[in-house]
């Protein structure tokens, strides 16, 4: 309990985290309240086209070039954000340390073959590959899910490698194999635990960059037809930039303070979980 | 019979590398062999849904005549041997050999990702020295907070804004293009010319990664700062600004070069969206054509076109890591 405690004063004392964390506490609430505030299809006409915001009380985020409410989009997209954003990373980050977990215990040519496995990814430039992935698979909020998984592991699974081909040496481990434990348990029991700090790290910065390119892929067009993003907002809204920029602005500044408050967070629990390394 | 002995030991390390790509380079054509597997729809029906003629008869012609009739690790091979002789097919939609398509889009792409490099590397580094020696003070938390933001801004929204402002608002740069079209401009007028739209799609790839070398390069002086060799030159009585630049500042350049070749496959990925926000005539906005069109044999060339620019990228790197660090010998 001491070591919670500990960790969250640790936490809070840095206030850039706790900014971050407000943030992401205001885009949760958006995305759980999406279909109370905006019971109707975010896609629906309601409204006069090109509404700016504040023109007409009812829409107070204004309506895009087909009469849709943009703030209905705005709270609906940040279901999806979230969802595939953490969906995705989540995946990644499973398979990245049994891969990485596996590999850096064993070591051996089964390290080597892993390695090989997680360098060809790396080397495929991740971005397009997604592309190319969801255009090939068809755009759903699965495919792009799966897409954002496939090319973020690697790093993970490097990660993972890292921190048990160091571990794996420690004494306790030792301890372990001698009063006979199996290697899975010693795999999970002893040297998973230890090596979860990094993985949160890396995992929750992985979010932010997941969300990024989710809206990316939804901005080029490759985003699921029938469910409303925020890159999808910004791809539509590009056709009128020269009358309409609000349209583009708004999902914009919320992919950026979604992405800020991710980023703020991930670094304070870097601080946080690694304190030696605050001062640098 | 002897067999010649490479003498340059660079010459041996570019060898040497190039010889332990070849089994990457083999992986990544397999692997979008893969992806071409899983493309609904083979080039036989491409083919014949171009042609409007989807005969049951014609489609096995067809099939025959590609060798999509036999056995798929036949297939594989035939595809291996089809791109070991660059062919890398035909893309109906441009009415081109996707090799010429992509030669053709390759150096404005290659211009924009140096140049937004360039931008990063050097806006980067001046920043890092800059905040490295006021840390944790005011100069030091502004810099802090502009790298988060530029961490933070979705890249194609930024040109969009950047477009919203500069372009239709100010007039300063034109919203899209390399060059004005059909404006017979030559010789330094079009390089300025070219310049001029160059601006904004280099200012919005480069400042993520302008963030990034901010942040590498503090962390980086600040290290060097704590060693030896700097109390040495402080005990001479060198000047502060001297011991910065030629003390720690080329130390800790390092871990930059490492990252430009880290960085070369998310550039590229970059790219396709900057591309596409400033009409760049480059390989990214190829890629947005070639989705749009449905082009899934020029969208799998471009991919293994990437992929090999990496694995040329990094070897690259290493090379030029090993010539300027003489720490790292060449195994």
């Amino acid at each position: 309990m001491n070591i919670f405690i500990n960790f969250g004063k640790r936490f809070c004392r840095n206030r850039s985290a706790v900014v971050g964390l407000l943030l992401l506490v205001c885009v949760a609430l958006m995305a759980i309240f999406a279909p109370l505030l905006f019971p109707e299809d975010p896609w629906d006409m309601v409204a006069a086209p090109f509404l700016w915001p504040g023109q007409d009380p009812k829409f107070l985020l204004g309506s895009d070039i087909m009469g849709r409410d943009l703030a209905s989009g705005l709270f609906h997209g940040a279901r999806i954000s979230l969802l595939v954003g953490f969906t995705a990373t989540l995946a990644a980050v499973l398979l990245g340390t049994v891969v990485g977990a596996i590999a850096g215990f064993y070591g051996g040519w089964i390290d080597s073959a892993l390695m090989a496995l997680t360098e060809l990814f790396q080397t495929i430039p991740q971005f397009i590959f997604a592309i190319v992935v969801v255009a090939i698979l068809a755009p759903t909020v699965t495919t792009v899910t799966f897409a954002l998984a496939i090319v973020s592991w690697p790093a993970i699974a490097r990660l993972v490698r890292a921190e048990f081909m160091t571990l794996r040496e420690r004494d306790f481990v030792l301890a372990g194999i001698s009063v006979g434990m199996s290697n899975f348990r010693i795999i999970t029991t002893q040297i998973l635990p230890n090596a979860l700090g990094p993985i949160i790290v890396t995992g929750s910065l992985m979010i932010a960059t997941t969300i990024l390119t989710e809206a990316g892929l939804a901005f080029l067009g490759l985003g699921d037809p029938n469910v409303m993003s925020w890159g999808t907002i910004i791809g539509a809204g590009r056709d009128a930039l020269r009358s309409a920029w609000y349209i583009t602005a708004i999902p914009g500044l919320a992919i950026m303070f979604t992405v800020l408050g991710l980023n703020l967070v991930g670094e304070g629990l870097n601080d946080a979980l690694n304190p030696r390394l605050k001062n640098r | 019979m002897q067999l010649p002995q490479i003498q340059s030991p660079m010459l041996r390390l570019v060898g040497q590398r190039l010889l332990k790509a070849i089994p990457l380079i083999l992986a990544i054509v397999i692997c979008n062999f893969v992806l071409l597997k899983l493309a609904p729809g083979d080039a036989a029906e491409v083919l014949a849904g171009e042609a409007a003629a989807g005969t049951a008869e014609y489609l096995a012609e067809l099939r025959a005549r590609f060798g999509l009739d036999q056995p798929v690790h036949m297939q594989l091979w035939h595809y291996i041997v089809k791109l070991a002789t660059l062919d890398l097919g035909f893309s109906f939609r441009h009415n081109q050999t996707v090799l010429s398509l992509i030669l053709d889009r390759l150096p404005a792409t290659l211009l924009l990702m140096f140049s937004g490099m360039g931008l990063a590397v050097v806006v980067g580094a001046a920043l890092g020295i800059l905040a490295s020696q006021r840390v944790n003070q005011l100069r030091d938390n502004i810099i802090s907070v502009f790298a988060i933001l530029s961490f933070s801004v979705p890249v194609f929204w930024l040109g969009l804004m950047l477009i919203v402002v500069f372009s239709v608002n100010l007039g300063w740069f034109p919203a899209g293009g390399m060059e004005t079209m059909a404006s017979g401009k030559r010789g330094v007028v079009r390089m300025l010319d070219i310049l001029q739209h160059m601006v904004m799609p280099v200012t919005t790839l480069g400042l993520f990664y302008v963030a990034l070398y901010t942040r590498v390069m503090r962390a980086s002086m600040l290290e060097v700062f704590n060693q030896d060799f700097v109390t040495t030159a402080r005990a001479k009585g060198l000047s502060e600004s001297r011991i910065t630049l030629r003390h720690v500042f080329r130390n800790a350049l390092l871990p930059m070069v490492t990252l430009i070749g880290v960085q070369f496959g998310t550039l590229l990925g970059g790219s396709v969206l900057v591309e596409t926000v400033f009409s760049w005539p480059g390989l990214g906005r190829l890629a947005f054509e070639a989705v749009f069109q449905r082009d899934i044999n020029l969208l799998l060339g471009i991919l293994l076109m990437c992929s090999v620019l990496v694995v040329l990228s990094n070897i690259l790197v290493d090379v030029m890591y090993s010539q300027l660090d003489p720490r790292i010998r060449i195994r």
